[in-house]
């Protein structure tokens, strides 16, 4: 398929075991194509290699076999026009929200610069917490700080590795629904991981299901449900039940799967 | 009221420290060893004299080049070596060798190469703070968190961008902390530097207050001064902790 802006070939990951010459083999064969613009959600258990995926996609660790085409090059490393939002919030503590966001846009003059990061600072909802230092902020805080830090690099590719992992549950819908706002206005392409199938189903266009390691996608389940996605439609709770059996788990609460 | 025991807490067991001071002195009828009122005359003494400010005028140049020098050199390296595995590997054994002699040690060599000069101590303080600050800085890069070099990374930043706009900022809680306790060793160490080498400072009034005729008020009066004068150090760099570039670095403290 021609046009993607990512795609994965025959990828295969191995790390070297506790022991000499025992090999943890955490992806096998992996094939992917992601279309400009998609939001496409990554599932699959705790551990089962996926967040492996996205680095090796996003750069930061090389493959075993097999090779990464993004924007039509092979990826040699990380790049600042694909920008990653890291599970364990890589916010800078020692920089205010705005001097965060304005990270990726040193080369830029100081006016273009502030207005830019007054942009985004907008879109994420941190108006009035400019000269805050993250220390201040909450978690959900802390994190909207990031996503615009990449937004405002005007990356061509976001790539999220469980971004949304560490926040209570509210909070996490929330963000979940700005990111889908903000990802309609910005029309990026999003490369989305998390282990939550709700999550997963809300927020993409389609859904890897990958499975237990070694790990390969065993499904590429399209979500194709209007936005404003209604949480309790028939479509939903369909492509959600599907993604839960496809996973092997069973929908009932204390019966053994 | 929370404040009132803070300082009256402490100032009470001072008061009862000099009293049972004041009481011994009386009981054993010393005549050398002085009570804290002639301790306080001493003082009023150099004063008056110049003295006093001129030696910890002295004192404090000393640790100032010897101790801004170690920071100077201490923390780059540090952070180097920190951050190249391979330079780690080459220095690391050198420097844990050379680190637990004791500073007092190189008095001899100190005196050979600098003679009398304030050289001589300005080493010896240099010596005495260089390894805990590289030690400091070294082991803040082991333990950054990684997550903050791959964002850079992803941001495009160069080797030396990224020394400058994220590695030393995210060591500097940890290097400051270094930064305290090598300026309390530096301190202990300008004394004993002076007693040996040098002609002013608060470590030759002791020895010269002693020599010259026994005034052990004099003496005493001394360590006062730099009792007091390390604890306000320590006071000073305590306030370079509460600047937001850093106080996130101090979990606990009252964030």
């Amino acid at each position: 398929m021609s046009g993607a802006i990512i795609s994965i070939r025959d990828l295969w990951m191995t790390f070297p075991g506790k022991r000499v010459g025992e090999n943890i083999h955490v992806l096998e064969n992996i094939n992917a194509e992601i279309m400009p613009g998609e939001l496409v959600c990554i599932v699959g258990p705790s551990g089962c290699g996926k967040s492996t995926l996205l680095n090796i996609v996003g750069g930061f660790l090389p493959a075993t076999k097999g090779e990464v085409l993004v924007e039509g090059g092979p990826v040699a490393g990380p790049d600042r026009r694909r920008i990653f939002v890291f599970q364990e919030n890589g916010v800078f503590p020692w920089l205010t929200v705005t001097d965060n966001i304005g990270f990726g846009l040193q080369d830029q003059p100081e006016s273009e610069r502030q207005r830019i990061v007054a942009h985004y600072i907008a879109m994420v909802g941190l108006k009035g917490f400019e000269q805050s230092y993250p220390r201040e902020l909450s978690g959900g805080m802390r994190q909207r700080v990031e996503i615009a830090r990449a937004l405002a690099a005007n990356p061509d590719i976001i790539y999220m590795d469980e971004p949304f992992g560490a926040l209570d549950f509210i909070t996490r819908m929330k963000m979940r629904a700005d990111l889908v706002r903000i990802w309609q206005s910005e029309k990026k392409t999003i490369l989305f991981v998390t282990h939550d199938i709700e999550e997963a189903v809300q927020l993409s266009d389609r859904v890897f299901v990958m499975s237990k390691r070694p790990a390969t996608i065993q499904e590429n389940v399209e979500i194709d449900l209007p936005r404003p996605r209604d949480l309790d439609s028939r479509g939903y709770l369909e492509k959600r039940d599907h993604i839960f059996r496809a996973m092997g788990m069973s929908l009932r609460v204390g019966e053994a799967s | 009221m929370r404040s009132v025991p803070k300082i009256l807490l402490p100032l009470g067991v001072a008061l009862v420290l000099l009293g049972a001071w004041h009481l011994g002195v009386r009981i054993m009828h010393s005549d050398l060893f002085p009570t804290p009122f002639d301790v306080a005359r001493g003082i009023m003494e150099l004063l008056r004299e110049g003295l006093l400010l001129k030696y910890i005028v002295a004192s404090l140049f000393r640790v100032t080049w010897g101790f801004g020098l170690a920071v100077l050199i201490g923390v780059p390296l540090g952070l180097v070596l920190g951050w190249y595995a391979h330079a780690y590997m080459a220095w690391n054994p050198v420097i844990q060798i050379l680190r637990p002699i004791s500073p007092i040690a190189w008095i001899p060599l100190a005196i050979l190469w600098f003679g009398i000069t304030d050289a001589a101590p300005v080493f010896l303080i240099f010596l005495a703070s260089v390894f805990p600050i590289t030690v400091a800085s070294t082991a803040a890069v082991h333990n950054m968190q990684p997550v903050y070099v791959r964002a850079a990374r992803n941001f495009g930043l160069g080797q030396f961008q990224l020394f400058r706009q994220v590695i030393f900022p995210a060591c500097l809680p940890q290097i400051l902390t270094g930064i305290r306790i090598a300026l309390g060793i530096a301190w202990l160490v300008v004394v004993a530097a002076e007693m040996i080498a040098v002609n002013s400072g608060l470590g030759y009034l002791i020895i010269d207050a002693r020599n010259a005729g026994k005034r052990y008020d004099l003496v005493v009066a001394g360590m006062v001064m730099i009792g007091l004068i390390g604890l306000a150090l320590d006071l000073l760099v305590r306030q370079l902790e509460k600047f937001d570039e850093v106080r996130w670095g101090y979990a606990g403290t009252a964030r």
